[in-house]
């Protein structure tokens, strides 16, 4: 096929973009750990409340200015609720859902994730910043979900 | 005998146009299409004004149940409608009309699709199944629901075979010819339609028994997987009927050449070939998927951006080249030499050109990190409603004002391609207003299907309150949009002047190269995408059925 240079450059530089967009993405991944939240444990959706840790939600500190977070999810409230934490905690989450699947998500931080029956989601967060945050559920669970939402207080 | 009557019925086309037997079926689909517009935009605007606050929707209507509507009227009716009336007004016209077995199995599918539709909207007016589109396991909605599906499904793969026979049939009689270029376009079309839709089959029959109670629990994770591998197909298929007007009947209403044939036909086989384990990307933030997988999933993503690439050279080598034959000069202003007032340019045009912010957002949501930011919020709508909702659809109105003549034996008039300007102009602005706040909220964190909510006066979500307003605006100017197009259509399918009215296809440059034979091999084109639907999928699908939790029982939070 007879090919202008302009468009030998333009397909180069196309291919030069996306690999460039694989590296970035694979660097990130890989190299600095900041790769999806994509936790591999499972669980009987139907004994969540019976199951350690999840028998037992609410927040461990677990370290100095760092705490884990245990906690369910189900139509429509997230438990626990309203959670407070100083300001500089990094605040692990781990998560999983009593009935249909949900997503957590933390506006003005990079929390976001799913939530499925059976799996158990984990995820990480350092907040620095002082303020009210507001968490919700952003995947439609139902006719209450716009009402899935709480708060975590960074003092 | 045979060959006599066919090229008789070649001839007689070319000068004739359309038989009307095989107008009736284009025109039927055109028309069923158009009425799920009308109501499905409808429902959109009760959405965009409630999520504004503008508007309490009654207890009996809800918002979700809206959503689910209109979701599955324009994603499933009026796309998948006007893409079988389109191809197969395209199978006529460039394959000397349909065989009259096709056309059984046309009106054949037709009927499964309504009847499906009939049984899949029945539980959503009453409240049975709002699941939205997706309806993912382990929410449950009446089994009539379900049934619904089934029927669509095995509707498009009538039509599906119908246009396979129709091509080989083609081919029998045109050896070592290459398929004429749209009936190339459509056979990848329902290439995709049917084997992308095997996924989300084989999902509906897990749900059918557990929804009947006959078994107990379902894996939701293999249904969620399921269906992507579906229904990011369904984007591409909107993609490739969109890129084939651009490549084949934009140049001829412009008075140009077409680019490339063999680069066309590369197009469309690396869509074919890469769609179905794009998919996976929707899951970018799912538990249960390891991030190595996932990664293998970015890369199956992204590479779907290099033939959109290599697109945008080809249109706008033939823009370019056009308008320079015209007189135009200069780096830019040949572009003034484009024909604007013309709604059968214009409408494809601007679709084009969203499609350079949204091909750039679909790059966003395949990488990992920036798919965390924006995953579930209102720019996923925001993003979806500048690629399906402009790229695509804005190109379907365009195809719209010389399909419909064509087919009705109608000409368009200056009046009703005024008419069509300003109704490009509307659905512009109108997704300017809609698809632009719709991004911002979602960076700032606003949440997708979600009815009106301040999370009890949360500062944060009353933030967004301002931009939900310009969503409101914008959804109006669509709507007013809206009732022109149908208008439109309706207009020249059974009221503008008769007439003859041209199928605008391009041809190939004079000095053009001659094309390959191994791009007709759809044998091996089929071969190679099944390969890369296992490299996709089969890893993610074992680990989901070898590691599955206990599954879950079917819930109705609704
Ligand atoms: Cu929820």
């Amino acid at each position: 096929m007879k090919m202008h240079l302009d468009e030998k450059i333009w397909l180069i530089l196309s291919f030069g973009l996306i690999m460039g967009f694989m590296l970035i993405t694979g660097y990130q991944t890989f190299v600095l750990g900041m790769g999806p939240p994509s936790h591999m444990e499972t669980i009987d959706p139907q004994k969540v409340d019976e199951t350690a840790p999840f028998d037992n939600p609410g927040i461990t500190q677990i370290g100095e200015n760092e705490y884990e977070v245990v906690m369910t999810l189900a139509v429509f409230s997230f438990n626990p609720s309203n959670i407070e934490i100083p300001a500089g905690a990094t605040v692990h989450f781990t998560l999983t859902s009593k009935d249909v699947i949900h997503g957590i998500q933390v506006a003005g931080t990079n929390i976001n994730a799913m939530v499925t029956p059976g799996h158990i989601q984990k995820i990480t967060q350092k907040f620095d910043k002082p303020g009210e945050y507001l968490v919700l559920c952003n995947e439609y669970c139902g006719t209450g979900h716009q009402f899935m939402a709480t708060t975590i207080t960074v003092k | 005998m045979e060959t006599a009557k066919t090229t008789f019925k070649e001839k007689a086309n070319k000068a004739l146009g359309i038989s009307p037997e095989d107008a009736l079926i284009s025109k039927s689909y055109l028309i069923v299409s158009f009425t799920a517009l009308l109501l499905g935009g409808l429902l959109g605007l009760l959405q965009g004004l409630n999520r504004a606050g503008l508007l309490e929707l009654p207890s009996w209507f809800n918002y979700y149940q809206v959503l689910t509507a209109h979701g599955i009227l324009l994603i499933l009716v009026f796309t998948a409608f006007f893409t079988i009336g389109y191809f197969y007004a395209v199978l006529s016209h460039c394959l000397g009309g349909l065989l009259p077995k096709v056309r059984k199995m046309a009106w054949i599918g037709f009927g499964m699709k309504i009847f499906g539709f009939v049984l899949a909207v029945i539980p959503i007016i009453m409240n049975e199944a709002t699941v939205m589109f997706t309806f993912y396991p382990p929410m449950a909605a009446s089994p009539i629901f379900y049934f619904g599906l089934v029927f669509i499904v095995l509707g498009v793969w009538m039509l599906a075979f119908g246009a396979f026979l129709q091509v080989a049939n083609w081919r029998k009689n045109n050896k070592g010819q290459h398929v004429p270029i749209l009936a190339y376009f459509a056979t990848g079309v329902f290439v995709l339609l049917f084997f992308g839709s095997i996924p989300v089959t084989i999902e509906v029959l897990m749900i059918i028994p557990w929804a009947l109670g006959w078994v107990e629990t379902i894996n939701v994770m293999l249904a969620r997987t399921l269906f992507w591998a579906f229904g990011h197909t369904l984007v591409n298929i909107w993609y490739l009927v969109a890129v084939s007007a651009w490549y084949v009947v934009v140049p001829k209403i412009i008075g140009g050449r077409r680019f490339s044939d063999t680069l066309t036909r590369v197009v469309i086989m690396l869509l074919v070939v890469m769609n179905i384990p794009g998919g996976f990307h929707h899951q970018i933030v799912d538990p249960g998927i390891a991030e190595s997988v996932k990664y293998l999933h970015v890369f199956m993503s992204l590479a779907i951006g290099f033939p959109s690439l290599m697109t945008a050279y080809a249109m706008f080598s033939v823009f370019e080249k056009t308008a320079r034959k015209k007189g135009g000069t200069g780096i830019f202003s040949w572009f003034k030499k484009l024909p604007w007032g013309d709604v059968r340019f214009l409408a494809p045009m601007i679709a084009m050109i969203a499609f350079i912010p949204g091909g750039a957002g679909g790059i966003v949501q395949s990488m990992n990190q920036l798919n965390q930011v924006v995953h579930n919020t209102m720019w996923v709508v925001g993003h979806f409603h500048i690629t399906l909702g402009t790229s695509a659809v804005l190109t379907f109105f365009g195809i719209c004002y010389w399909l419909v003549p064509y087919i009705s034996g109608r000409v368009l008039t200056p009046k009703m391609n005024k008419l069509g300007v300003i109704q490009t102009i509307f659905w512009t602005v109108g997704m300017i207003f809609m698809s632009g706040s719709m991004h911002w909220v979602g960076l700032l964190g606003s949440p997708r299907r979600t009815s009106y909510t301040t999370y009890s006066d949360n500062a944060t979500a009353l933030s967004w309150d301002p931009y939900l307003m310009f969503l409101a605006i914008g959804g109006t100017l669509l709507m007013i949009g809206v009732i022109i197009q149908v208008y439109a259509v309706f207009n020249m399918m059974f009221f503008a002047p008769k007439g003859e009215t041209e199928f605008p296809i391009a041809k190939a440059e004079d000095d053009a190269v001659k094309t390959p034979y191994w791009t007709e091999r759809w044998g091996m084109i089929i071969v190679v995408m099944l390969l890369l639907v296992a490299m996709g999928y089969v890893i993610p699908i074992v680990e989901f059925i070898v590691n599955a939790p206990p599954g879950s029982p079917p819930f109705k939070t609704w």
